[in-house]
């Protein structure tokens, strides 16, 4: 045992050692690298995610036009500085030619600034989704072939007046750049359609305990005719159950982490308040759509018991990335001569069907698709899961409006937008 | 309009005070075993938040199991205090005295730790199921009503408290422990099998995190990095309290705990920077901790 062990150790730092030789010689190898938070709050989000790109290289059976794919990941744990870290790992020692990650928002805007020091390598996103990263002076060679926080939410906002009747909520959330984009989001049409927004309270991720917080929500409907929550991973279990301990009840919308299948799949209290929470996102577990069904089954196929009951929003967005890098090299054929040039021109023009849609870029390499107004149900078997109540098509990075409108509307902050009542 | 705001504004310090007090009890739980640990040994034991997390991911399976929740929290505090024990045994004791040295040995193990627990129960968000019997309301003045589950936390965390002073200072091995935090190399020439001391030290340091574990997985949750954050929270409650000292631990437990609560009630996203602050003053004026003796 001992002596097997000492074997699988030598074995494992020489070929830790020969890594990255290896790899200089054999030009044909194509090096995928995967990067997503498998620690902290959204380490259930990262390895779904993770989950998403095996998919996506399995389906092509692990090779481009004879190019070899190898695939290798790092961790993060939700913040940008441990997620540029190991993204430089990826591309600077691993020497990953493409890069698929990162999976939270203020990470994705820092890895976006990170690709402009790397032209010769290729990146996309994961599943990140702040605003800012394909908005603000955005990188040539990075791609997000999923939507955005705000992209999510812009059908909701408008939804809830007009469909729920609600025209004063309160705000709980997470205090980063994705968040922000959530409620700018929502707001936007929100706050349009006459609701107003009596108080916003921010949290940091990882916060464990909500109690504080909690105890200045309205646990019923009265002047309050909701709360908007948005959170994500271990923070929204954490968030819900205590609020059902202390027995609130306020009718809940959700931002898009709230109601994923990370969060879904959670035991005790907060499973309680899920079923009936609105949302709105990019997929939908019980979307119609064959291109989802298709991908819900491979899923499910490939992974068994060890994959989630349905894929994450998580395993969607990083799966759909993936695809678009291996559908552009295939094209291409493999080839990434001259900084990428052909992989990059392809990928700006790429449009697929990915499992929510087709899906294109736009002129910041910015992806416009569908977006679902969902809500939580329980399904015979015990399970909850999100039922499409609306299919909005062709939601844009600006939100339908022209560029210079939406420039107009300023970046999302803690207090941009308002509305007060 | 003042009259309201004045009543609200009562109801929200009752509640976040209730709320402090009960996030104090848990680090005080976590934190005792920590101490009590350093205080005998000088280990800083850097896996001390491996073994809470351990606890509450087996008080998760034992409770789920047995539909129990106290034979959890009982097998929890077994099983990671035999985890603990093995710890010293296998590992500590090769290095004994040599404090640096297995800090960075336990730093190892926290992080082998954590990559198997990450691979037996994946990232996702974990709830022991509390009995119903306290998942109830309290009518509390002031406050209005508080749930029953936390209240619970105050009370285990002063009979924890109260056991650990009297094991400490009213018995036979309480008097072999504080012996041996004055003198070790006396105790030892006394005749005292001052390793199965260790050992059984660590046994019971390492029995608190785990049921701390099942304690903290029932009110809050469960997940991966719960470890790393308990292991701060310790750290800082021990630096502030006093290495070694039980009573420091309960001060340094309500100190760190108090300010992250009203932080987070009255000026959101600054919790943290209070607690080091607390920190960094105890630091400047008084290094050895609030109860701590000058090493």
């Amino acid at each position: 045992m001992t002596t097997q062990r000492f074997m699988l150790g030598t074995a494992a730092t020489v070929a830790a050692l020969m890594g990255t030789t290896a790899l200089a010689q054999d030009a044909e190898t194509i090096t995928i690298g995967g990067l997503a938070t498998l620690e902290g709050p959204f380490a259930g989000p990262g390895e779904d995610g993770l989950r998403g790109v095996e998919l996506a290289i399995e389906e092509f059976g692990g090779e481009i036009a004879g190019h070899p794919i190898e695939f290798i990941t790092a961790s993060s744990d939700g913040n940008p500085d441990v997620a540029l870290e190991s993204a430089r790992r990826l591309v600077e020692q691993d020497g990953a030619d493409i890069l698929v990650g990162p999976l939270s928002g203020s990470e994705g805007i820092r890895i976006a600034q990170y690709a402009k020091e790397q032209p010769g390598t290729t990146f996309l996103n994961g599943g990140s989704a702040a605003i800012e990263t394909t908005l603000v002076d955005p990188a040539e060679n990075f791609f997000r072939f999923n939507t955005e926080g705000a992209q999510w939410t812009s059908p909701l906002g408008e939804y809830v007046v007009n469909e729920r009747g609600w025209d004063n909520i309160v705000i709980v959330s997470e205090d980063y750049s994705f968040p922000y984009a959530q409620i700018f989001g929502f707001m936007a049409t929100y706050c349009e359609a006459g609701g107003t927004v009596q108080d916003k309270y921010f949290t940091p991720v990882g916060n464990n305990d909500y109690s504080s917080v909690i105890a200045q929500l309205p646990l019923e409907a009265g002047e309050v005719d909701g709360m908007y929550v948005v959170l994500g991973g271990s923070d929204a279990v954490n968030f819900l159950s205590q609020y059902a301990q202390m027995g609130g009840q306020l009718p809940i919308v959700g931002g898009t982490n709230v109601t994923d299948q990370t969060v879904l799949t959670t035991q005790g209290p907060a499973r309680e308040l899920l079923p009936g929470i609105l949302s709105s996102g990019p997929v939908s577990d019980n979307a119609e759509l064959e291109a989802w069904q298709e991908f819900t089954q491979r899923y499910q196929d490939y992974f068994g018991d060890e994959g989630l009951p349905s894929p994450s929003l998580f395993a969607s967005n990083y799966y759909t990335n993936t695809k678009a890098a291996l559908l552009a090299l295939q094209e291409v054929e493999g080839d990434l001569s001259n900084d990428h040039e052909a992989l990059n021109e392809a990928l700006s023009n790429l449009e697929f069907t990915s499992p929510t849609g087709t899906v294109s870029l736009n002129e910041n390499r910015q992806a416009t698709a569908a977006i679902y107004i969902n809500e939580v149900v329980e399904q015979e078997d015990g399970s909850l899961a999100l039922e499409p109540l609306e299919r909005i098509e062709n939601v844009d990075q600006y939100l339908g409006l022209d560029r210079e409108a939406y420039m107009e509307l300023g970046l999302p902050s803690r207090d941009n937008p308002s509305c007060p009542s | 309009m003042i009259e309201t705001l004045a009543d609200i504004n009562w109801r929200l310090f009752a509640i976040v005070t209730l709320n402090g007090l009960t996030l104090a009890s848990l680090y005080f739980i976590v934190a005792s075993g920590f101490s009590l640990i350093f205080g005998l040994m000088r280990v800083v034991n850097m896996a001390h938040g491996s073994l809470y997390l351990l606890g509450a991911y087996v008080g998760f399976e034992v409770s789920e199991a047995t539909g129990s929740w106290i034979v959890g929290i009982l097998a929890a505090g077994l099983v990671v205090a035999a985890a603990g024990a093995a710890l010293q045994v296998s590992i500590l004791s090769w290095m004994q005295g040599q404090d640096l040295r297995q800090a960075l040995a336990t730093i190892g193990v926290s992080i082998v730790a954590a990559d198997l627990m990450l691979a037996q129960w994946g990232g996702s968000a974990y709830q022991i199921a509390l009995p119903d019997a306290v998942s109830t309301f309290v009518p509390v003045p002031v406050a209005g009503r508080y749930a029953m589950a936390r209240l619970m936390l105050i009370g285990f965390a002063l009979v924890i408290g109260i056991a650990l002073w009297l094991i400490l200072n009213r018995t036979r091995i309480g008097m072999l422990i504080r012996a041996g935090v004055d003198d070790r190399r006396m105790l030892e020439a006394m005749g005292v099998n001052v390793p199965l001391v260790f050992v059984g030290v660590f046994a019971i340091g390492a029995g608190l995190a785990g049921m701390a574990g099942v304690v903290g997985g029932s009110v809050l949750s469960v997940s991966p990095g719960e470890d790393a954050r308990y292991l701060l929270s310790s750290l800082i409650v021990v630096i502030v309290g006093g290495m070694g000292s039980i009573p420091g631990a309960a001060i340094g437990a309500l100190l760190v705990a108090m300010a992250e609560t009203y932080g987070l009630a009255y000026t959101p996203t600054y919790g943290i920077v209070y607690t080091f602050a607390i920190m960094v003053a105890v630091l400047a004026v008084r290094p050895q901790g609030l109860l701590g003796r000058a090493a």
